[in-house]
């Protein structure tokens, strides 16, 4: 027999015990580079002003057979004064790809230019792609104020 | 000894230029009736090198900001001195540098040139690629003008329709629900830092291993003895031309910049509707195009989910073709390829043509 030449006997628990320790380690020190920036990544939520109401104007400065946009909070909604003098308004956010949509007196219908979409005056998908109808919102004339306000 | 040979051997007795000088000496291109297709790569270098320079000069004077950018590029073009210049040539060259990495891709694609040992080559490539076309997404919306904002919306609504990740990623893309100035600033990060960081790894990569390789042969070359190939060196005579090609590709561009200057538009506004006609950049338009074509459901789905499903998937095939065409890399013909080839060049044409017109 050789002498002088033994490794000396691996004590296996040990090793895997310092295995654990340091892989969990490396794991956690990865996890804690990578967690703030995948968190910084995400924007915070802005306090938005909760709008129920806005006025979009006087009753005689909108022709009859014409639409407009209006500001309601950060979305745009379509106030659409029909030929026989009606008022409805609609969200302005195409359904299909968030495109503003607009109101087009040729056709007498609601159309997205982004993707040809249209909608019929009461706001449902009748061509394109669309795949969901506009929310309908209320208008309320007060005097010569015209009022949009959302459904409940 | 002149100044020149000094300096040279100051160097060489530093860092051993002979290694580099040999290689350089040794580097032969094939000459073949398809040469031709070896200058693309080449040009949409030189383009990208065009977009780094003023792309470094544009950031020189322009704000980000919904009440900053729109006004600020307003500012480059009407009162810095050849700030219409710049712009315009940043935005030619944005094009042209699509289509000519459009023709590298293609015909490195016919002839094979994926095939092993070069799969990094093409991966790195494509992944550059895509990276290309998101340079022209995220670019497009700095001007913050009607067009970019619709089709930013489109686009990242796009993005929001992608199965389970979809929403995360609109919400980190728009930095929020809606595209706002946080939208601006995120891009404009995203398009002048992130990505040429990363572009210029995966260039650093695939040009190493264009050099380490060399260039690739078309298939029918590689049963003719080494003694009957023609071949021209690299240094100087290739590089010559190389050269030459750059200089006539640089006049097109300050044709094209001088004679139809890249116009500016209208002021993003939030609450106006989309305007008639819009339409995205030119290559975006085949997918665009397609998308009207799909009905708001199909079976089970969603149009524009069938749409981003199927375009992903065909995004996804082509970047790994290196792996499933295992004929070519055997080294024998593989037809199919080709036919593939020309349906995706036909269907790109076409539907580029309809939404064109349309």
């Amino acid at each position: 027999m050789m002498q002088g030449s033994t490794t000396p006997p691996v004590n296996e628990s040990k090793r895997d015990f310092l295995k654990i320790v340091l892989s969990g380690g490396l794991i956690a020190w990865a996890g804690a580079v990578i967690y703030p920036i995948l968190a910084y990544l995400k924007p915070p939520k802005q306090a938005e002003v909760e709008v129920s109401s806005v006025k979009a104007g006087k009753l005689n400065e909108m022709e009859k057979d014409s639409g407009k946009i209006v500001k309601f909070g950060t979305k745009p909604v379509i106030l659409i004064r029909s030929a026989d003098g009606s008022l409805r308004a609609f969200s302005a956010t195409c359904t299909h790809l968030d495109c503003t949509v607009q109101y087009r007196k040729d056709m007498g219908l609601i159309w997205c230019a982004c993707h040809n979409g249209r909608y019929d005056l009461n706001g449902r998908n009748v061509a394109g792609p669309p795949p969901r109808p506009l929310d309908e919102y209320r208008v309320v004339v007060q005097g010569e104020e015209v009022m949009i306000s959302k459904k409940v | 000894m002149g100044l020149g040979k000094k300096i040279y051997a100051w160097i060489d007795e530093r860092v051993q230029l002979e290694g580099l000088v040999e290689f350089m000496g040794k580097k032969y291109v094939p000459v073949h009736r398809h040469s031709l297709w070896y200058y693309f790569g080449g040009v949409s270098l030189f383009l990208f090198l065009i977009q780094v320079v003023t792309g470094i000069l544009l950031l020189l004077y322009y704000k980000s900001g919904e009440e900053l950018a729109f006004e600020s590029i307003q500012f480059i073009m009407s009162k810095v001195q050849f700030g219409w210049l710049i712009r315009s040539i940043h935005s030619w060259a944005a094009n042209l540098f699509i289509l000519s990495a459009m023709i590298h891709m293609f015909s490195v694609f016919f002839e094979k040139a994926y095939r092993k040992p070069r799969e990094v080559t093409w991966i790195t490539g494509m992944l550059m690629f895509f990276m290309a076309l998101g340079f022209g997404f995220s670019g497009y919306l700095l001007p913050w003008n009607e067009l970019a904002f619709f089709a930013t919306k489109v686009g990242t609504d796009i993005a929001g329709v992608v199965p389970y990740i979809g929403k995360p990623l609109m919400t980190f893309l728009r930095s929020g629900s809606d595209v706002t100035g946080a939208t601006l600033a995120r891009f404009f990060g995203i398009h002048v830092a992130v990505m040429p960081g990363i572009f210029t790894v995966l260039l650093s990569l695939h040009l190493i291993l264009v050099q380490a390789q060399g260039m690739s042969e078309p298939m029918h070359l590689e049963n003719t003895p080494e003694k009957e190939k023609k071949k021209m060196p690299f240094f100087p005579n290739f590089l010559l031309r190389d050269l030459l090609l750059w200089l006539i590709v640089l006049n097109v561009l300050a044709i094209l910049a001088v004679f139809f200057p890249w116009e500016l538009g209208h002021k993003a506004d939030p609450f106006a509707s989309a305007p008639a006609g819009i339409k995205p950049e030119w290559y975006f338009l085949f997918m665009f195009q397609t998308l009207k074509y799909i009905p708001a459901q199909v079976f089970f789905l969603d149009g524009e989910v069938l749409g981003i499903l199927l375009f992903g998937l065909g995004g996804l095939l082509w970047l790994l073709v290196p792996f499933w065409d295992r004929k070519s890399s055997r080294g024998e013909q593989n037809q199919a390829i080709n036919y593939v080839g020309l349906f995706v060049i036909l269907y790109i044409i076409v539907l580029t043509i309809v939404g064109w017109v349309a």
